[in-house]
């Protein structure tokens, strides 16, 4: 099937089979390996994208199902060797180890923020409930997210 | 001059990881790549009684089929370390097959690979294969393994038993002790299975370049080393200087992606066969059918004490699954990992432990974050408790009355125990005290007995641990069955313009390495830390290597790099001498130069560096170059160890169970990065607590997996915690130039019980002793009724 889609404000448009997962077009079809697959049953949160906006699980949709929408990954977060508030208040406060979940905690912490942008504690942990990290505790991704909203407040 | 050592330095890796620009296995993409996917077995246990691969062998995409009857990996893959039986019969080590040819032993063996152009295609032709099985019946639990007339795994052995042992003092004369006790407390319980679920799947590429007759491995695993050398002298029985293993970003480990697995070996002879790249990257559900788990240990132990408390036997009988092959390092982690741990932080002067490991059907059981030592502490810690509660001390105090006294290693011996280890340092007061009045303890009870009156069910447990980390002295673990050493390697090339390479055979998953070598050896060098890189992660670079777990990265590794820094500061020494007219004797190097002590005569690192590769006014009979290349053996193991104390809270309606505090006073030794420790430590409770509350890896009756996928295990998440409040204490390691001890499995280690002991705690005033983890609202709920 023929899609168009927007990805990180650049038009893209391919011929691609119907089932494959918005997860696996961004990584297989445009390299965006940014965008992680720990589960590919909604499970994880580390394949977490932006579409038209909201954040959504990028293994449970299909790229079909985007046809039109405008999607943003890791890789649009910030310019050049620049960094978003949010990747900067992750570096800053150790809110990651291996890496691996950070793309989905970044994106699922923007929607966060989004929505809220002064969240207590317990609201951003609610919203984190979708994302798994197995090295951080959690502990220091909770202060990023705290530390970026003051920054991006500020 | 800046320095960085006990600096919260932030992390380098952290610029490509946030940008979305790690490289993990899975990203990579080879040209000419082909896909592959597993047929695996429905069955844990069962006979293949014919594979027909014809309707696959004709779809679309299709590239090769390989199944059991391939000539693939003759020798399977190896364990790694051999424990025989107490009577000295050899360990019982069955092959364990790249792919299953007649018999399934496990659910989730691999039957037959599928290699395609696509992935779709590879997974699209995989459900083509046609297995016929005929299943049988299979058994799980370690205990009912060992009943007579349980379904065998093997049958070439007349039981389940891959081995049995032993370790301590004499078991009548503990028996003796036990029976004159003042009070014996006793406890039976299931330390339960669970799965690492390192957030990155297991992924591998195999690429084998028929011009350059070379292999090359991409894989996400802890130590690539010894993998190839696995692979190679082993699995395959291929020339290992052909073979090269890469692993440069690893979502995660924990234990899962130390061992050799049988998929490695496999795509690797398969990229020969078919002559092109072979990717394959796991799925969830695959990874929890075959990534070895933890644990699963059925547990029955007594622990006896004189009239004042003090504790005078202990005595405990072990079945530890082995699942049904023996994975690289499995039959360690019951045995030298964990009975070896039993002397705990008290002065037990009587302890017997007996293991039996037997093979069960289901998928092998390794090292998972602490690996033995963490069962080796949750029956420690629950037992005090448990004990503190029936002879009424309270358990604070039980355990101050039980302790070793403060040893510093150096002017006082290390602490000698009754189960093989000598402890290097340790202060067991000192962490909990400090843990005590992070909580503030006395205001605790009171406020635990005034919640009381009005309904409210609040308990504190605590739990002091030691773990044994560094791993290891390699004379040591090799009379103990290792079939490796297990030194480091830590090679320093100092560049023509003085910028520093640094090669470290230990491997980073997560842990920061890129970040905390480069902190120490810019300070050991006086050089800024932008000078210093650090490379890791691929064998054609790293000369050899024995990769990360047991804590061992920076005392064992690093301890490497230190040395090979000392002999490129002598070397330089020599150089800087002779350029600038003076002996050796006479100089000091500070701040990144060579001064001639009392004057203001010097030259700087730089200039040093660049003599050494421009050696034209040079000091006679010394070698060009400045680059060099150490192995460390540590003489000891190192001991870390801590107090961690949760509070929780009981819903009495619904049992369920709400961790209100988590309170981890951890002593590491020394600390280069208090961030990266502190960080350690959560990840580590997290997942302690984990297990403790939510996550069980559940196999039915016949052997199928009842938890098997996202929605049915249940991972911690943010809203399972309240923020960790961590602090330290500093009992530097006597043994290591750093004086660390190591701090990637304290979390995992200390927190089980701690939650545990707080839930009993919490429902003693109802009678309740003790609940199978992992206490979920169902099993407390249950608990308060009776
Ligand atoms: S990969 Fe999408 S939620 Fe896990
Ligand atoms: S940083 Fe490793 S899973 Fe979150």
């Amino acid at each position: 099937m023929q899609i168009s889609i927007k990805v990180n404000g650049k038009e893209y448009s391919h011929d691609i089979e119907p089932r494959i997962s918005l997860a696996q077009y961004l990584r297989e079809t445009l390299n965006l390996t940014g965008t992680h697959i720990g589960c590919d049953t909604s499970g994880c949160g580390s394949c977490t994208v932006h579409v038209d906006g909201a954040s959504a699980k990028a293994c449970t949709l299909l790229a079909v199902q985007v046809d039109g929408c405008e999607i943003k990954t890791i890789e649009g977060m910030a310019h050049g060797s620049g960094m978003h508030p949010i990747q900067e208040a992750f570096k800053e406060n150790h809110g990651l180890q291996c890496g691996f979940c950070t793309p989905g905690m970044v994106m699922t912490a923007a929607d966060i923020l989004k929505n809220n942008p002064n969240p207590t504690e317990e609201e951003i942990r609610h919203g984190l409930e979708g994302n798994f990290c197995r090295c951080t505790g959690y502990h220091n991704i909770v202060k990023s997210i705290q530390h970026a909203a003051e920054k991006i407040n500020a | 001059m800046e320095t960085y050592i006990g600096k919260p330095v932030k992390r380098r890796e952290d610029n490509r990881f946030l940008k979305g620009a790690g490289k993990y296995t899975d990203d990579i993409k080879l040209h000419g790549m082909t896909h592959s996917a597993f047929v695996r077995s429905p069955y844990a246990h069962a006979k293949i009684l014919s594979v027909d691969t014809s309707a696959a062998q004709n779809a679309e995409g299709v590239v090769a089929i390989y199944t059991g009857s391939d000539d693939c990996g003759t020798f399977g893959v190896p364990c790694g370390w051999q424990v025989d039986f107490k009577d000295g019969e050899t360990m019982r080590e069955p092959m364990h097959p790249l792919l299953a040819k007649d018999k399934i032993n496990h659910l989730g063996e691999a039957v037959a690979i599928v290699i395609a152009e696509t992935l779709e295609q590879a997974r699209d032709a995989a459900e083509l294969v046609n297995v016929k099985y005929e299943a049988l019946p299979a058994v799980t639990c370690p205990k009912k393994a060992m009943e007579p007339g349980a379904p065998k795994v093997h049958d070439q052995w007349e039981d389940n038993a891959a081995f049995d042992w032993c370790i301590g003092n004499d078991r009548a004369e503990v028996e003796a002790a036990l029976t004159s006790a003042h009070h014996v407390t006793e406890m039976t319980y299931k330390n339960h299975r669970v799965a690492p679920n390192a957030i990155e799947p297991r992924s591998y590429i195999a690429d084998y370049d028929v011009n350059a007759d070379k292999w090359t491995l991409y894989t996400s695993t802890q130590n690539p080393h010894l993998v190839r050398l696995l692979l190679c002298a082993f699995a395959l029985g291929i020339p290992e200087h052909k073979v090269r293993v890469v692993s440069y970003d690893v979502g995660g480990g924990f234990g899962s992606k130390i061992y050799h697995y049988t998929e490695e070996a496999l795509l690797t002879w398969a990229s020969k066969e078919i002559g092109r790249p072979i990717k394959w990257t796991s799925d969830r559900t695959e990874a929890f059918l075959t990534d070895a788990h933890g644990r699963d240990h059925i547990v029955h132990s007594k622990m006896g004490f004189d009239k004042d408390g003090k504790i005078v036997a202990h005595l405990t009988d072990e079945y530890c699954a082995m699942g049904a092959y023996l994975s690289t390092f499995a039959p360690a982690v019951p045995t030298y990992l964990h009975g070896t741990l039993f002397q705990g932080v008290y002065t037990t002067p009587l302890i017997h432990l007996n293991v039996v490991a037997p093979f069960t059907h289901t998928v092998a059981v390794d090292a998972y974050r602490g690996a033995g030592r963490p069962e080796a502490t949750y029956l420690l810690e629950r037992m005090i408790s448990k004990a503190a509660k029936e002879m009424e001390i309270d358990p604070a105090e039980l355990r101050y009355k039980n302790f070793i006294p403060p040893f510093n290693g150096t002017s006082e011996p290390g602490y000698q125990t009754q189960v093989a280890l000598q402890y290097d340092s340790g202060n067991y007061h000192g962490v909990l005290k400090r843990g005590l009045e992070m909580l503030g303890y006395e205001d605790f009870r009171k406020e635990q007995a005034e919640a009381r009156k009005n309904g409210k069910l609040l308990g504190v447990g605590l739990s002091t641990y030691i773990e044994g980390c560094g791993i290891a002295p390699s004379a040591v673990v090799g009379s103990l069955g290792a079939r490796a050493g297990l030194y480091e390697v830590g090679h320093v090339r100092v560049q023509p313009t003085g910028k520093v390479s640094v090669f470290t055979g230990a491997h980073s998953h997560g842990q920061g390495h890129e970040t905390v070598f480069a902190q120490f050896v810019a300070d050991k060098l006086g050089i800024p830390m932008d000078d210093v890189d650090i490379v890791h992660g691929d064998t054609d670079q790293v000369a050899f290597g024995m990769g990360t777990y047991g804590s061992r990265s920076l005392a064992v590794g690093g301890s490497a790099i230190i040395k090979s820094v000392e002999k490129v500061l002598e070397k330089g020494a020599k150089i800087a001498a002779h350029k600038l007219e003076a002996a050796e004797e006479d100089l000091e190097y500070a701040e990144g130069k060579w001064t001639v002590k009392g004057t203001d005569k010097s030259i700087s690192f730089g200039d040093v560096s660049l003599t050494a590769y421009v050696p034209h006014d040079y000091p006679e009979g010394v070698e060009p170059g400045l680059d060099f290349s150490s192995f460390y053996d540590p003489t000891n193991f190192t001991y870390p160890f801590g107090t961690h104390i949760a509070v929780v809270e009981v819903d009495s309606d619904t049992g369920k169970v709400t961790l209100k505090r988590f309170v981890a006073c951890d002593d590491v030794g020394n600390v280069m990065n208090p961030m990266i420790v502190d960080g350690q430590i959560h990840g580590g409770v997290v997942q302690g607590v984990g297990q403790a509350l939510l996550e069980e890896v559940v196999y039915d009756g016949e052997g199928q997996m009842v938890t098997g996928s996202y929605m049915d295990y249940a991972m911690p998440r943010a809203d399972d915690f309240p923020m960790i409040e961590t602090d330290r204490t500093t009992t530097p390691c006597p043994h290591n130039p750093l004086g660390v001890k190591g701090a990637g499995e304290a979390g995992a280690i200390g927190s089980t019980p701690a939650v545990v002991n707080a839930v009993v705690d919490a429902l003693a005033h109802l009678g309740v002793t003790d609940i199978q983890m992992p206490v979920t609202p169902m099993r407390v709920w249950k608990a308060m009724q009776n």
